[in-house]
């Protein structure tokens, strides 16, 4: 679809209903801009969701949420004006403009700027994901993989299945006369089994999806395998142990757990807060951050996954950023302010949750490049250590760099081979150093199946992570068996 | 200097907001006589509007200003038991029908369930009380910027050490949320909620840094601590982690501040919440009347607090809310219920759809210099980083930051670290209570001394 069609769309989604023109757009980004300030842009956004839960063998709920507004935004030197409307018409949208820009001191009339169509990337295509199944169908794969499910293990106690399908379009138009529209689908499964044995309850998690249909989704492989992990992470925990305490060699496996790479240095690497210096990694471009096995990049122009873009949410095509090469680090992700008050390029990280809040840089899909080393080797090489193949989440405080990240499936390694499960445990580290201790890197680079959320400053966006079997040399493990 | 540009007086209009008050009652109405007229034989219907601001001021300037207003109305129909859920922020006429359509087209394609429904008539509220929850910003835009500006300087001046600053943010939101369902039960809540932050960075001489904050939230914006107090406040709590260092692993007991006893009473609630007990996807699965903790700790909820932040008559699903314990001496005497949850395991809802009320952990006699003392070598944990809880099994593994005391006395910060344990053994091994309650939020509750965990570190 060309991005002529993309923004005739948008426009009819957006502005013909509340009367507006892209004209009214370019002479409130004046009004915007007379205020003397850097930049200004306005978002239109309209958002359908739509989601069905099994539970107790029943289709029992579902969901529908339609959002819509437009975000106005001046930015003036480090200062930023923001206000929005959820109300779609001519004077809310000039109430929003007027609000956001008292930010700004008060200026002279500006120019306006000739209009720009901008040109994104193709990644995914623009039909409602939602309307994609007939809603019948939907109800009826969730029962017949909860049937499925159910007759795998009579262990199984409880399972809890959702289907949901969102469709978002978008219009963005700023003070250099850009007009970009983008249509954004997601789809995503998710499972939860609950088994129990002797007495002992266990959960296990699974789940996926991306950018695309729902056809695609459940039409394939993909939602038998998420039953599959859910389960066999489930029974695996019924088996597990105590988890060491203290430091120790852990081998991380491959895809999710790159979730590692999120929090030890990706948020680390954000432009607001290298710009602030207060990021653990502010001025230390071209410093060696990680061992020479490590190379990270931040790809947001990977087809149909879950984080990535056609554009930014400020219009800016995504790219494929080198954030780690070598070892050596060598850049931040910028959003368009961050970018002009550190003289550089904007690398198309600009996110926001929705209209409704300000535009932040931000991860897309964020890996480690492959290495030379099979998974087996690295298993092999350890005498003592754990071998963590699936978490859930992380976080980092990205001023000290201390990250943490909990391990949901785990074994011990004794002597190179994988031996006694353990029990879900978090895991410690420091985010400058803890990728100079990956010694081995492992020729399996895997995506995570398309499940990650991001939080930064009460905002949630999707993203995606993942990474080849990594070998980190010392990392203190949290489990409750000290000197095991 | 900064010049901010407004053109109204007041920085919020609470006067607009009561003015809307009508328009949710009538989007409420509209979509329970559209949804009877669709056939539904039960609805329920929730609107609301919110306005606010926030301020953020960073190194002496004015950083971001953000208005915030938010309007919209979520619908829930029930056809014999088989239910669809719907919401719009569009409140128009035609938004409000799509809407109540949307809901019904799914409840035509869900499958019954008997323990879906409104709640019973007898369990909803009937008495409305003046809860004093409603002081809308009364500032102008210059007094709040001044006000901001003066807690980061406050902190900024406090020690040399202090050399960055994330900024003193500034929060107000005040809001309307009008409940109706079919069953006749209309309620009106209005709150306001200001805030008052400020996050600081410590450098050591290493290049080492450190951030750390301090708060104040309060319905009324005049009853919040004074600016300055909160931004010395804010840069002593990050100077004090200059120079942490990891811990050798051990086990040790842990004395939890107010702050952090907060987020162990959330698992405590999620552990006790209806929906867990019904999946079993708790380690709590009937455990009414058997004791979790020393009997000498009381936990219960207080709704009728004039002027708290989790006041209020009703809940989420027009249920009356009750003064009543959760923990009697020691013992689980009170599961966290909605309708729903009630209903699947056969008991009556608790009013706790949407969440608890001012619960609150009683005060103990001891201050925190004599838990420290009482502790005599241990952890004193400020902060925990993660999601390591595991609620069916009561596992807990956190990260952790804090300091390490010895002889009562506080040693050196301490971070890099983990603490392990059981949340079962976790509550039994409760020592002491603190008489230092942190009223900021919906749970309230001071320092808690427990036994020893494992705490991980290198070496």
């Amino acid at each position: 679809m060309t991005e002529h069609t993309l923004l005739s769309q948008a426009q009819q989604c957006l502005l013909e209903p509340a009367e507006l023109q892209l004209d009214h757009l370019r002479q409130n980004i004046a009004r915007m801009m007379q205020h003397q300030a850097d930049d200004a842009d306005l978002y239109f956004q309209h958002s359908v969701h739509e989601s069905f839960v099994l539970e107790d063998g029943i289709v029992k709920e579902g969901h529908y949420h339609v959002d819509q507004g437009v975000g106005a935004r001046v930015v003036h030197g480090e200062k930023t004006g923001f206000a929005y409307s959820d109300e779609l018409s001519l004077p809310a949208l000039q109430q929003a403009a007027d609000a956001a820009r008292s930010i700004s001191r008060q200026g002279q009339d500006i120019q306006l700027k000739t209009p720009v169509m901008a040109r994104g990337h193709q990644l995914y295509g623009s039909d409602n994901p939602i309307t994609s199944m007939d809603t019948a169908d939907k109800v009826a794969w969730l029962r017949k993989l909860d049937g499925w499910l159910r007759e795998q293990n009579p262990a199984i106690h409880q399972v809890v299945l959702s289907l949901a399908a969102s469709h978002q379009t978008i219009l963005i138009a700023n003070a250099e006369g850009m007009q970009v529209a983008d249509i954004r689908p997601m789809v995503r499964f998710n499972v939860q089994v609950v088994v129990e044995r002797d007495g002992r309850r266990e959960a296990g998690r699974g789940g996926g999806g991306g950018r695309y249909d729902l056809q695609r989704l459940m039409n394939g492989d993909l939602p038998w395998t998420f039953c599959r992990q859910a389960l066999d992470q489930a029974l695996l925990n019924l088996e597990a142990q105590e988890a060491p305490a203290g430091p120790m060699t852990v081998v991380l496996g491959p895809g999710w757990p790159g979730v590692l790479l999120h929090e030890a240095i990706g948020h680390g690497l954000e432009g607001d807060f290298n710009r602030k210096g207060v990021s653990a990694f502010a001025n230390r471009m071209g410093e060696a951050v990680a061992s020479s096995a490590c190379t990270v990049v931040d790809d947001g122009t990977l087809a149909e996954r879950r984080g990535s873009l056609n554009v930014d949410d400020e219009g800016t095509p995504t790219q494929q950023t080198v954030l780690i090469e070598n070892g050596v680090l060598k850049n931040y992700l910028f959003d368009r302010q961050n970018a002009r008050l550190m003289k550089q390029q904007s690398t198309g990280n600009g996110r926001r949750e929705s209209y409704a809040h300000p535009v932040l840089p931000r991860m897309t899909n964020t890996y480690m490049l492959p290495g030379e080393y099979a998974p087996e080797e690295i298993i092999a090489s350890v005498k003592d250590g754990l071998y963590a193949a699936n978490f859930g989440g992380g976080q980092v405080d990205i001023t000290s760099g201390k990250f943490v990240f909990s391990a949901s499936e785990a074994w011990r390694i004794r002597d190179g081979k994988l031996c006694e499960p353990v029990k879900g445990a978090t895991l410690i580290g420091d985010g400058p150093s803890v990728l100079q201790r990956v010694s081995m890197v492992g020729n399996n680079l895997e995506l995570d199946a398309g499940v990650g959320v991001c939080g930064k400053d009460g905002q949630s966006v999707p993203v995606g992570v993942g990474q080849p079997t990594l070998k980190v040399d010392e990392l203190t493990v949290g489990g409750t068996r000290a000197g095991g | 200097m900064n010049s901010i540009q407004h053109t109204q007086p007041q920085a919020l209009d609470a006067t607009q907001i009561l003015q809307r008050e009508a328009d949710l009652h009538e989007a409420v109405a509209l979509a329970l006589e559209s949804a009877r007229k669709q056939g539904a034989d039960q609805v329920e219907a929730a609107a609301s509007l919110d306005a606010g601001l926030s301020l953020t001021c960073r190194l002496g300037e004015v950083e971001s200003l953000e208005h915030h207003r938010d309007m919209g109305l979520g619908i829930t129909v029930y056809f014999q038991g088989r239910k669809g859920n719907a919401s719009t922020a569009d409140l128009s006429a035609r938004a409000i029908r799509e809407c109540v359509q949307k809901a019904c087209d799914i409840a035509r394609l869900t499958e019954a369930d008997p323990c879906n429904g409104l709640p019973e008539a007898e369990w909803l509220a009937d008495t409305p009380r003046e809860l004093d929850s409603w002081h809308p910003l009364n500032a102008s835009m210059e007094q709040l910027i001044e006000r901001t500006l003066a807690c980061e300087q406050a902190g900024l001046a406090a020690d040399p050490a202090i050399r960055n600053s994330e900024g003193a943010s500034f929060s107000s939101h005040q809001g309307i949320s009008v409940l109706g369902n079919s069953l006749g039960f209309t309620g009106t809540s209005r709150g306001s909620r200001h805030s008052l932050s400020c996050v600081l960075i410590a450098e050591d001489d290493h290049g080492g840094m450190q951030r750390d904050y301090w708060y104040d939230t309060s319905r009324n914006a005049d009853m919040l601590e004074a600016a300055e107090a909160i931004g010395r406040r804010a840069a002593e709590r990050t100077t004090r982690r200059l120079g942490a260092r990891t811990l050798a692993t051990c086990q040790a007991p842990v004395l939890f501040t107010p702050e952090m006893t907060r987020g162990l009473l959330r698992q405590l609630v999620g552990a006790l919440s209806g929906g867990n007990l019904y999946r079993k996807t708790s380690f709590l699965c009937d455990s009414l009347g058997q004791p979790l903790f020393p009997n000498f700790v009381q936990i219960h909820e207080q709704p009728f607090l004039p002027g708290a932040l989790g006041s209020g008559w009703f809940d989420n699903e027009g249920v009356a809310t009750r003064e009543r314990a959760i923990i009697d001496q020691g013992q689980v005497a009170g599961y966290v219920l909605s309708s729903y949850s009630a209903r699947k395991l056969g008991m009556e809802s608790t009013g706790n759809a949407g969440g608890t009320h001012n619960l609150t952990l009683d005060p103990g006699e001891a201050s925190p210099e004599a838990l420290l003392q009482q502790m005599g070598t241990g952890l004193l944990l400020t902060e925990t980083i993660g999601h390591g809880i595991n609620l069916i099994t009561g596992d807990y593994s956190q990260g952790a930051a804090g300091f390490w005391v010895e002889n009562g006395q506080i040693a050196y910060p301490v971070e890099e670290i983990t603490i392990a344990g059981n949340l079962r053994e976790m509550f039994a091994s409760v020592q002491a209570i603190g008489n230092d309650v942190d009223a900021r939020a919906s749970t309230r509750c001071p320092s808690l001394l427990l036994g020893p965990m494992t705490i991980a570190g290198q070496g």
